[in-house]
């Protein structure tokens, strides 16, 4: 499933959002109100351990976390960077990579 | 303290039955144990339950002026009822009895509506002018007593409480008002004259409002609070050295009126912060021997004061009472929490006050002194310096440094990740450029609290279409609001708000008189009051010292350690109160699916949800101040929706009615 698709879940779970459709997927958390400032800690708590990333302290801006588009491209350049990590063990492993 | 209740119909339909009557004096027994009253004519009844404090002897009500012709019920003190007498006896008029009730009959006859101007103290007031036609009621300034009424075709009804309206009238159909909760859910409290009730409104406090025999009603407010205009022309004058003695002489006087005008003994609850330590100490100086203290502990360390509270003890030599609240009472209490508030709630804080009045009884004291207010006159609340720093803030709203200030006051935001700095600067920061418009400070409160509107039903949505609370709040104000500085503009609105309709409501009056208890507010005194009023903003926030006049008008009565204490509002566990192991039945009842479809206030998935997470949680877990709110909110508006709506009113009359005057046809 789409990273957005279930993070949409997990908000509307979690935050008990009835009506899905009563949010875009730019619509701004905070400005709605549906997720405050300390409340965001179970959104990263849910992205760590949904989607195996480690969210540091500097991610914790709006620009990552205030709107599902935003953590939802927050969420996959998260997940690009460890997959080149990923790449880099396989390489000091000594297992050339495939041509 | 007392109850009151009346019907009066100025057309000459059917006059007030007895049997009425005295069902709404059934449902108020617990506002008045010690004696029973009611006075019939063909046009109008009044009934009283009396908790007897002045004049044990004679003060028995409904009582009248010298021929019969004006009679009156009345719940509550006129602390300077000696002063007005004196006047009053001056002017001719004769007094029967030595209560403070009966100088406002005679006040009424000598001043008219004046006679409210006149008073320094906590009322709700029902004047019948029987050779006049005329029904009055009244209000004290800051809605310390409250006062409901229903009026239809004709018939004024009116009583202390709600659940003496439906008990003494019920034809009177009980339902929801999908406005008021709106208002509750984005305001924290209905805002009278509107209640949670369709049919049912709220005196607004200040106010008279007259019924006359030709069919007309007037309402309007004797007074309305004030602050200097234009800045602090017109203001208090003096230093603020100056001003700490003003402050702390007009404490001494207003604690002294509420310790000693009692014919019996007073008490003093005493919370270990700084308002209420100084009424103690204030009341101790006064009276000049021992008297009783009473205290909440926490067994949760988080919302336990217990330290402060024995250093203050010790410091008053006082005897002292206290009793240790679990979060697990809390839920035991809190349907019976809800019979008294008659409202929803977002905080659970009236439970342990509600327990703590019990106690106070049990030790049979009837009278109590709080700290009450003090918050609201001195600038004490978080909110008012929070307005201070982000209005610095927009000024300059690239800058960099101010919305650090806000760490000063949320010593949170320090410590939390150095990144989720942006999140509250996000949150804290939005709409800035709006720093001057009203309601800037509490908007932040007002969205976070509107919010929770997701979780109602669509019916009850659609109910409220058409209203925005806070448009209409700020629709409301009075002309000068503008012209005050934003910390007075801060502090109306909170007396509007959170004052009268939830601190004095629900966690004042209602927890108290829940158990026969009255309350006594200094920091509500009517001197007090204007002289907090005319202060200028930095006598009262110094930079971000909050209360600085106060503090410094207290400062040689209180351990330093008190003196000093950072602001801790007072707060009890929420949600956590809820999801224990041992949580009582009552809680999954009033959440079931059937239950939640059958109030139709909200909406069962999402309250599914939200008790899904709070539960998972359990009494391990932090709650969010959103999930808190959230989970009292619902729990409470079901319950009013199962006491008041769903079962039938109470029909039991009271004990015997000592008192009993019926004029004839």
């Amino acid at each position: 499933m789409e990273v957005k698709t279930q993070v949409r879940q997990f908000v509307c779970q979690n935050f008990y959002v009835a009506d899905p459709a009563s949010f875009g997927d730019d619509t701004s958390f905070l400005d709605r109100g549906i997720v405050d400032s300390t409340a965001i800690l179970e959104v990263v708590a849910f992205l760590e351990e949904r989607f195996q990333i480690k969210v540091d302290d500097a991610d914790f801006v709006p620009e990552n976390l205030d709107s599902l588009d935003r953590i939802a491209a927050f969420v996959n350049r998260k997940r690009e960077a460890r997959g080149e990590e990923g790449g880099a063990v396989r390489e000091a492993g000594g297992i050339t990579r495939a041509g | 303290m007392c109850g009151i209740a009346g019907i009066v119909d100025l057309r000459g339909g059917e006059p007030p039955a007895r049997a009425a009557l005295e069902r709404m004096l059934g449902a108020l027994t617990h506002r008045g144990p010690d004696e029973f009253g009611l006075y019939r004519d063909r046009l109008a009844g009044l009934a009283h339950s009396r908790l007897s404090i002045i004049d044990l002897a004679g003060g028995q009500q409904p009582l009248c002026n010298e021929d019969g012709s004006l009679w009156i019920v009345f719940n509550g003190e006129v602390f300077n009822y000696l002063e007005l007498r004196a006047e009053l006896e001056g002017c001719g008029h004769a007094f029967r009895t030595r209560s403070d009730t009966e100088v406002i009959v005679h006040a009424w006859e000598e001043w008219g509506p004046g006679a409210f101007q006149r008073m320094n103290g906590q009322w709700a007031a029902a004047l019948w002018d029987a050779r006049r036609r005329a029904l009055i009621l009244s209000r004290d300034r800051l809605g310390v007593r409250p006062l409901y009424y229903s009026e239809a075709g004709g018939r004024v009804v009116f009583a202390s409480e709600v659940k003496a309206l439906f008990s003494g009238a019920p034809e009177l159909a009980r339902e929801l008002d999908p406005v008021g909760l709106d208002q509750t859910f984005t305001l924290w409290s209905v805002i009278a004259p509107r209640t949670v009730f369709r049919g049912v409104a709220e005196l607004e406090p200040g106010h008279l409002r007259v019924y006359d025999a030709a069919g007309g009603v007037d309402d309007r407010a004797y007074w309305t609070p004030a602050y200097p205009e234009d800045g602090e022309q017109g203001g208090f004058a003096g230093s603020v050295d100056e001003a700490s003695q003003a402050v702390r002489s007009a404490l001494e006087q207003a604690t002294a009126l509420r310790m000693l005008r009692s014919d019996v003994p007073v008490g003093s609850y005493l919370s270990g912060g700084l308002d209420s330590s100084l009424v103690a100490a204030l009341a101790l100086a006064a009276k000049g021997e021992r008297f009783h203290t009473f205290s909440v502990r926490f067994e949760d360390a988080e919302y336990d004061e217990t330290a402060f509270q024995r250093l203050m003890v010790e410091r008053l030599g006082s005897e002292h009472h206290d009793l240790t609240v679990a979060a697990d009472d809390i839920a035991r209490v809190f349907p019976d929490v809800i019979h008294h508030t008659e409202r929803p709630i977002l905080r659970t804080a009236p439970a342990p006050l509600f327990l703590l009045s019990r106690l106070v009884r049990d030790i049979g004291i009837k009278v109590v002194l709080t700290g009450e207010g003090a918050d609201e006159m001195f600038g004490g609340y978080d909110l008012f310096r929070e307005g201070m720093v982000r209005r610095f803030w927009a000024r300059q709203p690239d800058s960099q440094l101010r919305p650090r200030l806000l760490e000063r006051l949320y010593p949170y935001l320090a410590r939390s990740p150095v990144a989720q700095q942006a999140l509250a600067r996000q949150f804290f920061g939005r709409d800035l450029d709006a720093w001057r418009e009203p309601g800037f400070a509490h908007r932040t409160r007002w969205s976070t609290t509107a919010a929770l509107k997701r979780l109602f039903a669509p019916g009850m949505r659609d109910g409220a279409a058409g209203h925005d609370a806070v448009a209409e709040l700020l629709a409301s104000l009075p002309p000068a609001f503008s012209r005050w500085t934003f910390l007075a503009q801060d502090q109306y609105l909170e007396l509007r708000t959170l004052l009268s309709g939830y601190l004095l409501s629900s966690q004042g009056d209602r927890m108290l008189m829940a158990n026969s208890v009255e309350g006594r507010f200094p920091f509500l005194d009517q001197h007090v009051v204007e002289l907090a009023a005319s202060l200028p903003d930095r006598y009262k926030v110094r930079g971000l010292d909050e209360k600085h006049v106060l503090k410094r008008a207290a400062a040689d009565l209180l351990p330093a350690a008190i003196a000093r204490r950072p602001k801790q509002p007072y707060r009890a566990p929420d949600a956590l109160a809820f999801v224990g192991a041992r949580r009582p039945c009552w809680v999954a009842d009033v959440l079931a699916a059937d239950s939640i479809r059958r109030a139709g206030i909200f909406e069962p998935e999402a309250v599914d949800r939200l008790w899904q997470k709070c539960a998972a949680r359990g009494t391990a877990g932090q709650f969010s101040n959103a999930d808190n709110m959230a989970l009292v909110g619902v729990l409470s508006a079901q319950l009013v929706h199962e006491l008041f709506i769903a079962r039938p009113p109470a029909t039991s009359p009271p004990p015997v009615i000592g008192t009993v005057v019926e004029e004839p046809a």
